[in-house]
């Protein structure tokens, strides 16, 4: 049944600091706050429209926000209360995003509608899962409906389980698969049944080796994959060398599989599809419950925080009352991330909302998140080394610097997948994922200018 | 009223690693081949190491002054080349040469063309070539480890076909390449004193392995085929031991700047470099061909660099230009 291989890997990558502070600590329900704030984008893809009106009231998995568009996915109501206001507000990503503002009751009352789904074939599984409003939890957010229905002539035969979760600081992935690796179990049992796939890889970085065990423990319990592994499937637990970014998709895929995700294209495309420990236990519940994604689980932590922790969230919390449930800051933070500290995203406000894809936040004191001067490049090729894609980071930074869009274009400034890895092991501490950003959006104007011009 | 919070692009954390620990690691790696060269050629070597990094230092600051340029002497990269320019030199070399060397690695071969990280030749090895070709007698003149003699030939020169200066010299053992025991520049003589700081900075990650290896193995290679007076009974061990080819190998031609930043590309270097050496060593009038091969596969760098990028992760080979 489940059996393990040696730690796999994948070319390039760095080490990171672990900074596992919080992997001990158990998930701590936050408190309901006062008010929720809930983007109408949560997701790649297309914005959803909302459907309620400012003085509506909405109660608990009610449908706030929808789209007609495919790639898309219904943002639901974490609160019972009253619709506060409908109107642009500060988005995490900066900008500002047409949201619903939600004065909570304090009832939590349920929607009348959240039953748990009536699901015969794949065809409603996935419209199962298109409801519930699930995109990837890993933190990319792409809808997992759309995941799940390749387009007509790809076939994906491995289903691939991701709990690497690389990145220093965040351990949600971690706590999920300690305290419910039965749900986990449960839902790869339900994809197996509905999707047919011929093969489930589980892949968790070898810094995790309780929850190794713990999953393989579970999954030789679990009586539906025991059935399942008798008519043919295979499930393997892989352990993976802890090296960043070995939960970026295509290195996952690499290490686990062998398969190599042509530039430009899909995970489909190399017939896998990967997806997060707590999407596949969040349809598990769904199925049961029929409520939708509106709990989130966030590591909390950085130099700047007093209670570091993993603590259970509604979404649509503003983080000063995420911050304020772990025990509010110990030092005066000067930098707060959504995110990791490798591909996290800085904010400028507190009074932005925990989304689908949160999974930590960090808030970094003055000497944290003071990083040292950029200085001249001594070609020493360590970007070229650590990029995991194999980019030569330091020549796109130098044409960037110039802004030579031909040769940006040529040394493939948009295969990066902007991990990191090149400015982290930078001894000149060029700003080199920075400068590829620069590039991509430079290698677009012209494109349109290009389009324009036709 | 909102705290100001520093909002910048990710990554937000970067590593220890440092432009000024890297030359920290180099100099600690220099250490004992600078101390086997004062230890066979006694206190004038140490003053002459002295003398070159003093020139760089000062030549580097009065530049950066005097064009107005931010002063990058902490980075510790003109001490750098300091050493090297000095553990390259005979010595008995006059003080005033050895300082002269140091301004012209500093201020011509490096700040002229931009400072760190431009310098399109090695600064060190481009000033002792200048220097060879100024003053070839004073940049020739052996030491005798053993007899302080000036006027001893080198390993290569001994073994160097048809050059009678040299030719009752006797040839020295193995053993006496390895520890330094023979005639030749300050640093370059004992090859264990050198392989020592090698295994640091292979440890440390400062140099790969790419280079050296395959430098070193190529020249192997061909002096065994064709260093001998019959094909494949060349004597590769004395042509690796002696020289400059390991502190060429493992020091000179892994300068970051000069060398090629892809994994193939240093391949390419480590076997031209390789091949340029044999072939002066055993083909022309010159003994030795270390500086002259790594200088002119310097130059070659940025062709290199451009045919060798590598192929994107689940990218295709180019074959067909027609997209």
């Amino acid at each position: 049944m489940p059996f393990r291989l040696r730690s796999k890997t994948f070319r390039g990558g760095t080490r990171v600091p672990h900074r596992k502070n919080t992997s001990g600590c158990a998930t701590i329900k936050t408190d309901l706050p006062v008010k929720v704030i809930i983007p109408m984008l949560q997701h790649i893809g297309a914005p959803c429209v909302p459907v309620v009106a400012k003085g509506d009231a909405v109660k608990v998995g009610q449908v706030i926000g929808n789209s007609e568009k495919y790639v898309s996915s219904p943002v639901h109501s974490s609160v019972s209360g009253t619709v506060s206001a409908v109107t642009p507000l500060l988005y995490a990503g900066g900008g500002e995003i047409m949201s619903v503002e939600i004065t909570t009751d304090g009832k939590q009352e349920i929607h009348e509608s959240i039953k748990p789904p009536q699901v015969t074939d794949r065809k409603s599984f996935v419209g199962a899962v298109a409801a519930s409003g699930l995109v990837g939890l890993g933190g990319a957010g792409f809808p997992t409906h759309v995941k799940l229905s390749p387009p007509p002539g790809m076939n994906i035969d491995t289903l691939i389980i991701n709990g690497a979760e690389c990145e220093p600081y965040i351990t949600s992935d971690f706590r999920e698969m300690v305290e419910n690796a039965a749900g986990i179990t449960e839902g790869i049992g339900i994809l197996l049944e509905m999707m047919q796939y011929e093969r489930v890889i589980i892949g968790i970085e070898d810094n995790k080796p309780e929850a190794i065990n713990i999953i393989s423990n579970e999954i030789i319990k679990n009586e539906i994959l025991r059935t399942k592994t008798a008519g043919g499937s295979r499930i393997s637990v892989v352990p993976l060398k802890s090296r960043y970014p070995q939960g970026a998709e295509k290195m996952l895929i690499y290490a686990l599989t062998g398969r190599k995700v042509p530039s430009g294209k899909l995970p489909a495309d190399v017939g896998t599809l990967v997806m997060n420990v707590n999407s596949v236990s969040f349809i598990a519940a769904y199925m049961k419950t029929g409520m939708p994604l509106i709990r989130k689980r966030v590591t909390v932590d950085g130099s700047a925080v007093a209670r570091p922790g993993n603590y259970d969230v509604l979404i649509g919390t503003p983080l000063s009352d995420v911050f304020a449930a772990s025990g509010g800051f110990k030092t005066e933070p000067a930098k707060i991330l959504m995110g990791g500290p490798m591909m996290g995203i800085a904010q400028y406000s507190l009074q932005t909302s925990v989304l689908k894809h949160t999974n930590a936040l960090l808030a970094f004191d003055v000497k944290e998140a003071t990083l040292p001067a950029e200085i001249a490049c001594i070609r020493c090729g360590k970007c070229v080394y650590a990029c995991p894609v194999g980019l030569l980071p330091i020549y796109i930074n130098l044409h960037v610097l110039k802004k030579n869009t031909d040769e940006i274009a040529k040394y493939k400034a948009n295969d990066c997948i902007e991990c990191g890895c090149c400015s982290y092991v930078c001894p000149a501490k060029r700003r080199l994922v920075q400068s590829i950003r620069l590039g991509k959006a430079i290698l677009k104007n012209s494109q349109n200018k290009a389009k324009a011009g036709k | 009223m909102e705290k100001g919070y520093i909002v910048s692009s990710s990554p937000h954390i970067l590593g220890r690693n440092s432009t000024s620990k890297i030359m920290r690691d180099v100099l600690i790696a220099l250490i004992p081949a600078a101390a086997a060269g004062i230890y066979y050629f006694g206190s004038r070597a140490a003053i002459v190491i002295a003398v070159t990094v003093l020139s760089c230092v000062l030549s580097e600051y009065l530049t950066e002054k005097i064009l107005k340029r931010p002063n990058t002497v902490s980075d510790l990269s003109a001490v750098v080349t300091g050493v090297l320019l000095a553990l390259n030199l005979p010595p008995s070399i006059p003080f005033w040469i050895a300082a002269v060397g140091g301004a012209a690695a500093i201020i011509i071969v490096k700040q002229i063309f931009g400072g760190i990280g431009q310098n399109f030749m090695n600064p060190a090895l481009a000033a002792r070539v200048m220097l060879i070709l100024s003053w070839p007698v004073a940049m020739t003149r052996w030491t005798d480890p053993v007899t302080d003699a000036v006027s001893a030939a080198t390993p290569l020169a001994i073994i160097k076909k048809g050059a009678e200066a040299a030719a009752d010299a006797a040839k020295p053992e193995y053993m006496d390449l390895l520890l330094g025991n023979v005639a030749g520049c300050i640093g370059e003589t004992s090859v264990i004193a050198l392989l020592a700081g090698a295994v640091y900075l292979l440890a440390r990650k400062v140099i790969s392995f790419e280079i050296p290896l395959t430098y070193i193995f190529t020249v192997a290679i061909l002096t065994w085929i064709l260093g001998g007076d019959v094909p494949f009974s060349g004597d590769f061990i004395y042509h690796i031991l002696a020289g400059g080819l390991f502190i060429g190998a493992f020091f000179m031609a892994t300068d970051y700047t000069t060398s090629p930043v892809t994994f193939k590309g240093r391949i390419i270097m480590g076997v031209g470099c390789g091949l340029l050496t044999s072939v002066i060593r055993l083909y022309t009038g010159y003994p030795e061909g270390v500086s002259f091969s790594i200088l002119i596969m310097n130059i070659t760098v940025p062709l290199i660099d451009r045919y060798t990028v590598p192929v994107v992760f689940g990218g295709v080979k180019k074959r067909a230009r027609a997209d």
